[in-house]
């Protein structure tokens, strides 16, 4: 079940430059959100809603948590939203992530800011989750209290090394799958990235699950624009990001 | 009837308010958030012959006040429409419009003979598509190809026809015209306008298809003109679409003539905004204390 609904912003902090963290009040969409779905947020003055990944669900306070990077003008304008004032949303949007019992292990990897969603798998594995993120220098790095607090191993990595260890998360992901076989891996960031962790999945295979973007109209599986190609039997089928998605199986992901 | 109904070629709407073909899927989406038989019809998402992959991504990119599409008519195929989609949508209290295109004359009668066995309550003939190669906007660009496909699928159906109209044409008067000669029930229109936005970064258009169609609040002003044009040109009833976004809009494309409205573009900035714009039509004729068919084509041009 969505919603569509004006969400009042309960919280709303500038984490690093140009990006956002803020709770909203949606009582409905968070008692059914799970992990790796998202909130399609009107722009005042645009056409298209912009499509935010859930970065937390409280279901006792009714809130949702998104951490966005504004973009362009669009995110610029949901930005400028102060507490007090509500965000037009529809939620909870997509296919999210499949969650295996919280004593299986798993390894999340989030690079830049695809980073939010990784957030409430870390919560639900716990100390059995190897996190790796990865930020372009310290000044980027964004939510490490909150994965520190969720007692999952962790592995920052920045590309100058200004913050955590100097390189890349796919390097860090080699260096972890040599002291442990997860049950599954998920990952968010950079087509590059994703297409290099899915490839390595599947050389051990272990499980993958990937989220992606892609431009998007209706938010909802109507319009049929957001299409990703993949790969069913063999056959190429385009499926669409905001409803068979945006979490997929990498194995079925034909990256281009 | 109430003051918000119409009658469409043959038809009766509680209201004319149909959302767009390609902008609604089959309603699914939609009818977690309000019942669809709230609307007076749905024209569904555009069936071809067979399955239809559609074009590769990215398919959509935001304009001013609008958007391009390059969507590629993906679609499960008519036979799929048929036995998946249409037995659901007829149970839901509402208009049910089939939205069909063909690459080939072959295809547009293939598709209309079997949607005449079925229950459906319109056939909109999409002869307009600008992204797809073979067909679609091909035959909507002269009033030969109009009249054409008009003839075919009025030869094996007895539905009501709605002919979908390009605006990409010199005179869409001329066409809509062409159309009424060859029998259609009505004329839907405008599809989008073929467009172009080019990413200054990397230098590629931001559609893969290089190309694809301008719909949204931008379009507005070219579709109450077009509508007007083709209103005054022939006599067969006009549906109106094209950057329809509030009930205002609306008001103002039946006096430009038409009697039926599909709303498409506002449902990505409100998933809503078909009732919204219901709902401000019956205060509006209530205030008014008129039916909403008193207006159409009441604009007093100077």
């Amino acid at each position: 079940m969505k919603y569509a609904c004006l969400a009042p912003i309960i919280r709303k902090t500038n984490i690093a430059k140009g990006i956002w963290d803020m709770e909203i009040l949606c009582p409905d969409a968070a008692r059914e959100a799970v992990p790796g779905q998202f909130v399609d947020i009107l722009a005042e003055g645009y056409t298209l809603r912009r499509p935010i990944s859930i970065c937390g669900i409280d279901r006792d306070k009714g809130t949702l948590r998104i951490v966005f990077e504004v973009r362009g003008k669009g995110t610029a304008v949901i930005a400028q939203k102060e507490v007090g004032s509500s965000l037009d949303i529809i939620a909870p949007l997509g296919h999210g992530f499949d969650l295996l019992d919280t004593d299986k292990r798993a390894v999340i990897i989030g690079g830049g800011i695809g980073t939010p969603p990784m957030v409430p798998l870390a919560q639900h594995y716990g100390a059995n989750a190897s996190v790796i993120f990865g930020f372009r220098d310290a000044r980027a790095v964004i939510l490490k209290e909150d994965i520190e607090r969720t007692g999952a191993d962790m592995i920052l990595c920045t590309d100058d090394g200004t913050a955590g260890r100097k390189g890349f998360v796919t390097d860090a992901l080699d260096e972890v799958l040599k002291a442990l076989r997860p049950d599954i891996i998920y990952a968010c960031g950079p087509m590059v990235m994703l297409r290099r962790i899915a490839e390595r999945a599947a050389k051990d295979d272990i499980r993958c699950q990937i989220s992606l973007e892609e431009r998007m109209a209706c938010g909802v599986g109507a319009c049929l624009g957001c299409a990703c190609v993949t790969k069913q039997d063999d056959k190429t089928v385009y499926k669409h990001v905001c409803k068979n998605g945006p979490v997929f199986d990498a194995k079925e992901v034909v990256f281009a | 009837m109430s003051a918000t109904s119409v009658t469409f070629a043959g038809i009766d709407f509680k209201n004319p308010i149909v959302p767009a073909s390609g902008t609604f899927g089959y309603g699914h989406e939609y009818e977690e958030l309000y019942p669809l038989s709230r609307l007076g019809g749905i024209s569904v998402k555009g069936t071809t012959g067979k399955l239809r992959p559609g074009n590769l991504p990215p398919r959509i990119a935001e304009t001013p006040s609008g958007m391009l599409n390059s969507v590629g008519l993906q679609n499960p195929g008519i036979d799929a429409f048929i036995r998946d989609e249409l037995p659901y949508l007829k149970t839901k209290d509402t208009v049910v419009i089939a939205n069909i295109a063909g690459s080939d004359e072959n295809e547009y009668r293939e598709i209309a003979e079997k949607l005449d066995a079925t229950d459906v309550d319109m056939i909109e003939v999409n002869i307009s598509c600008p992204n797809v190669k073979a067909g679609g906007a091909a035959f909507g660009v002269s009033c030969e190809g109009a009249a054409q496909i008009t003839r075919i699928v009025r030869s094996v159906t007895s539905k009501p026809v709605m002919m979908k109209l390009s605006p990409n044409v010199t005179s869409i008067a001329d066409i809509a015209k062409a159309c009424e000669a060859e029998g259609a029930d009505a004329v839907s229109l405008i599809n989008t306008l073929l467009g172009m936005r080019i990413d200054i970064r990397t230098r590629r258009p931001i559609l893969h298809n290089n190309v694809g169609g301008l719909s949204g609040p931008a379009v507005f002003p070219v579709a109450v003109r077009m509508v007007w044009q083709v209103a005054n040109a022939v006599k067969i009833p006009v549906c109106g679409m094209g950057g329809v976004s509030t009930w205002e809009d609306a008001v103002e494309m039946m006096l430009a003539g038409a009697s039926l409205i599909q709303v498409g573009a506002a449902i990505f900035t409100d998933p809503l905004a078909p009732v919204k714009i219901i709902e401000g039509l019956e205060e509006y004729t209530k205030r008014e204390n008129i039916s909403l068919t008193d207006i159409v084509g009441k604009v007093q041009p100077w």
